[in-house]
């Protein structure tokens, strides 16, 4: 076993150097090596997995790994190319004094299923049944006319602040049709549509963002930083990539009470660059974890082109080199997202392993209603990417073609849409905002003496002078 | 992180940290009287008995100490009512780091949700032996080795809690938990709340703090300071093994994230604890020594300067009342008022820097809650806003040492 092993490696060898390497050959009386036992994945330490799940590798792995070793026979020479000892990796040795090039001679390939035209490419591909086809148009739709309209209420003053997702419509309903509805999702914060998918009421998104007391986070969230502990979609918190290691973390408790669900952080190609992914995707990898890491690519991280991002080969070359699985798929083909995402998920619950999806798609939308893109980007490239290269658009010609959808009745839909949405946001204002006592629950499990005490002060200060407060708030 | 690694085989003998008698508080306290019994029948840290010291009787006597349940309450004397009898069990003795390490394995026995993540948590049992042997008892996946991303770590271990775990965060030295500031404060503190109630955090990072022998600025931080603004988080620092033990177990079973500050010259302090289970209050103060005159509160490493600052004021005839405020976030001021308003002076004495440290809010609260109580401005030992040098003679002008304290006490008494 030793020696298949070892010659694995030299054809690897062969492969990275790009030449023959001649075998050395060890004499006689050579009697132990220590050689990375079989149970290591690939050789570079012991796989770790917790008491209980089946695994032919114990969860005493590291006691194991220490005291096997591997002896080679006395009698005889082994034909063998020598691989280097040390701990930090199996590697060969080589004689030639070469730099591995910073650039791959081919960066990874983008998996997409339709034509712009939302014509079928290929038959390789997770179909959708029609009834969940109908249902991830029409979602999309009403993630468009949620955007629309929420983005319109914050420009003229109806709450403090809003983001869209224009552009990624068609990526966030795919992604969130593939998964189960109980895995556990930490978004970055351009990811409603999962939460839509997963049965999140338009009231219930107007609630959050206007904060009255029937939101779920009682007003104390920002907008779009929507949770829901029902729904499995955990609260999004605004640093970037901090839900990285936090998903990552669910993933080892998932692993650990062996529940056949996955979790699934998203986070853009800027929030990327931050220490949070680095951290947990290396992590995950040596932890084995069921664990979905999809990164929206979409060019832009408010001002910062994906050309001042980074310059290795975007955020699927990153899996490579942390050991973990990845592709890079179109992100506004939603028949190549979902069934990517579906794969991935696959392989992640069924192996425990992280398993890593570079989305590439365009950030259609301004970053927030604090951002004017135009400012940095030509507006040529915007109408482009929003006219002619529409995921939802392009799903819809799919569905047209299978014959599951009639576009006369869009308009309709977007309609009765927008009057929906409209009305939810008029009932959310009316509804009474949280009451003053939410400011101090919830900071601990119990209220203590100390904010007791801070509220007790809050109350007087509002009782003195009550016309300087709001009168909508609840005492 | 590589230099702390040389840092455990340093081990502090108990002696050289206290010089002669301290003792930890017991569930009640003989009221105020003049005689006290001789050190030798008392429970409390292994002393080096000399007859000077035999005339310094100071701290809790004889009392009924536990009950066979488990104890919610360890903290003196709300009433500080007069004590009855003796202990229940023999006790046994063991060092901080060990009832450190019991009161984990205590609770992993107890909640299988409950796990450790760290650096070198695993097999090697810590940088100061706090998992040592979990590793083989508990599984690899339980005492997770994490690779060195402190951030990234806490960030995993606030994902598990949110998830149903416990998890334990160690930090190999508090300092490096700097690095998981962002995932502390802004996730830990803040995502029970801003989920509104939907989440919960019920994690405990814990790690050494404080200054060591020569370990140089990055390795003597005091975090506690740079935490205590933070909302959502509760802090406490334990000083003795029998509140290291107990702190330990009540930070993992509260559903708040908890740091829980240990010391890295205290883990060889060596006590007598009880056999039987017991939890420490979390929020309360421990009543060391109650006396009259000066109300001396501290905490961790300064509570055993303090004791030994005591025994020469004892001496001198002074009657100094010692509160170890253990829980730093947040403050005890039930114990701490109830000292103030029948000391009128108070001392603090800390390791933290002057500048924004414990100290420093402790006295606004302090002032703000009980000014009509006061009779001198209130007095506070600290480190100056330096960092720590390396040099041993500098490091020590950084510490408050015990002739300052008493200096201090002296200073304040005059007024």
């Amino acid at each position: 076993m030793a020696s298949a092993s070892v010659s694995a490696a030299a054809v690897a060898g062969r492969k990275i150097f790009g030449s023959l390497r001649p075998l050395r050959r060890f004499p006689a009386g050579l009697v132990s090596r220590r050689i990375w036992p079989t149970d290591c994945v690939d050789g570079v330490g012991p796989r770790l997995v917790p008491d209980g799940l089946a695994s032919s590798s114990s969860s005493r792995c590291f006691s194991a790994w220490r005291a096997s070793s591997v002896t080679l026979k006395s009698d005889g020479d082994l034909d063998v190319a020598e691989v280097s000892p040390f701990p930090g990796a199996r590697i060969m040795y080589t004689e030639d004094l070469q730099f591995v090039t910073e650039t791959s001679p081919s960066t990874v390939p983008c998996f997409r299923v339709l034509s712009e035209n939302g014509e079928e490419l290929t038959k390789n591909f997770s179909e959708p049944d029609m009834s969940m086809a109908q249902k991830m148009y029409e979602q999309m739709v009403a993630l468009q006319v949620l955007d629309s309209v929420f983005y319109n209420a914050q420009r003229q003053g109806r709450f403090g602040f809003y983001a869209t997702c224009t552009g990624e419509e068609a990526l966030n309903i795919a992604c969130a049709a593939a998964l189960r509805d109980n895995d556990s999702v930490f978004p970055q914060y351009r990811e409603p549509g999962v939460l839509l998918w997963r049965g999140y009421r338009l009231q219930e998104f107007a609630d959050h963002c206007i904060g009255n007391y029937q939101g779920h986070g009682k007003g104390r969230q920002m907008s779009i930083h929507y949770g829901s502990n029902k729904l499995h979609y955990f609260t999004v918190s605004s640093v970037l990539a901090t839900q990285i290691p936090h998903a990552v973390g669910a993933a080892y408790s998932l692993k650990m009470e062996n529940k056949q669900r996955c979790s699934v952080t998203f986070f853009g190609e800027g929030a990327a660059s931050e220490g949070d992914f680095h951290g947990a995707i290396n992590f995950a990898a040596v932890l084995e974890v069921p664990i979905l890491f999809i990164c929206r690519n979409n060019g832009w991280a408010i001002s910062t082109p994906a050309s001042q991002q980074y310059r290795g080969d975007g955020i699927a070359g990153r899996g490579q080199a942390y050991g973990v699985k990845s592709i890079r798929v179109d992100g506004n083909d939603a028949l190549a997202v979902f069934s990517a995402v579906k794969a991935a998920r696959q392989l992640a619950v069924e192996n425990n392993q992280p398993v890593l999806l570079e989305l590439m798609t365009y950030r259609v939308g301004h970053h927030s209603t604090s951002d004017d893109s135009a400012k940095y980007r030509e507006v040529a490239e915007i109408r482009y990417w929003s006219e002619r290269r529409d995921g939802v658009a392009r799903f819809r010609k799919w569905i047209e073609s299978k014959g599951w959808w009639d576009g006369t009745v869009d308009e309709q839909l977007r309609k009765d849409l927008r009057t929906e949405v409209i009305a939810c946001l008029a009932a959310a204002e009316a509804k009474e905002k949280p009451p003053l006592s939410d400011l101090f629950s919830d900071v601990y499990d119990s209220l203590p003496k100390s904010l007791e005490e801070q509220e007790k002060l809050v109350r007087q200060a509002v009782q003195n002078c009550p016309q300087m407060y709001p009168a909508d708030i609840p005492l | 992180m590589a230099l702390s690694q040389g840092i455990m085989a340093v081990s502090v003998p108990a002696a050289a940290l206290l010089s002669a008698s301290s003792s930890y508080s017991a569930a009640r306290v003989q009221t105020a009287s003049s005689s006290l019994p001789a050190l030798g029948s008392r429970r409390g840290l292994a002393v080096r008995a000399s007859s000077a010291e035999q005339s310094a009787n100071f701290g809790p006597s004889s009392q009924k100490l536990w009950t066979p349940k488990i104890t919610t309450n360890a903290v003196a004397a709300k009433q500080e009512a007069a004590a009855s009898t003796g202990a229940k069990g023999p006790g046994h003795e063991l060092l901080l780091y060990e009832a450190l390490r019991e009161g984990l394995e205590e609770e992993m026995e107890r909640d299988p949700h409950v796990c450790v993540m760290g650096e070198d948590v695993g097999h090697y049992g810590g940088s100061y032996k706090v998992t040592k042997g979990f590793a083989e008892k508990f599984g690899d996946w339980r005492l997770l080795d994490t690779p060195i991303a402190e951030n990234s770590f806490t960030g995993m271990a606030v994902g598990a809690a949110m998830t149903g775990l416990r998890p334990v965060i160690e930090g190999m030295n508090m300092g490096f938990l700097l690095l998981a500031y962002n995932q502390i404060s802004n996730n830990c503190g803040m995502l029970h709340y801003t989920s509104g109630g939907q989440f919960t955090i019920p994690c405990v990072i814990r790690g050494p703090g404080g200054v060591g022998r020569q370990l140089g600025a990055e390795h003597s931080q005091r975090l506690e300071s740079y935490f205590q603004s933070v909302p959502g988080l509760q802090m406490v620092a334990c000083s003795t093994p029998y509140n290291a033990k107990g702190l330990m177990k009540a930070a993992i079973r509260s559903n708040n994230p908890v740091i829980l500050f240990e010391h890295v010259l205290l883990y060889n302090l060596k006590e007598t604890i009880p056999d039987e289970d017991y939890v420490c209050c979390l929020e309360e103060a421990e009543m060391v020594r109650p006396g009259k005159d000066i109300t001396i509160l501290t905490y961790s490493r300064m509570r055993h300067y303090v004791l030994q600052a005591a025994k020469t004021l004892v001496n001198k005839g002074y009657d100094p009342e010692i509160i170890d405020i253990r829980s730093l976030k947040p403050f005890d001021m039930f114990t701490i008022g109830n000292s103030v308003k029948k000391t009128h002076k108070v001392l603090i004495v800390e390791e933290c820097m002057r500048t924004g440290g414990i100290g420093a809010s402790l006295r606004a609260a302090i002032m703000e809650n009980f000014f009509d109580y006061l009779d001198a401005p209130i007095g506070c030992l600290s480190s100056q806003d330096v960092p720590t040098p390396y040099s041993g003679p500098l490091e020590e002008l950084t510490v408050v040492q015990p002739h300052q304290i008493i200096t201090a006490v002296e200073n304040l008494l005059a007024k």
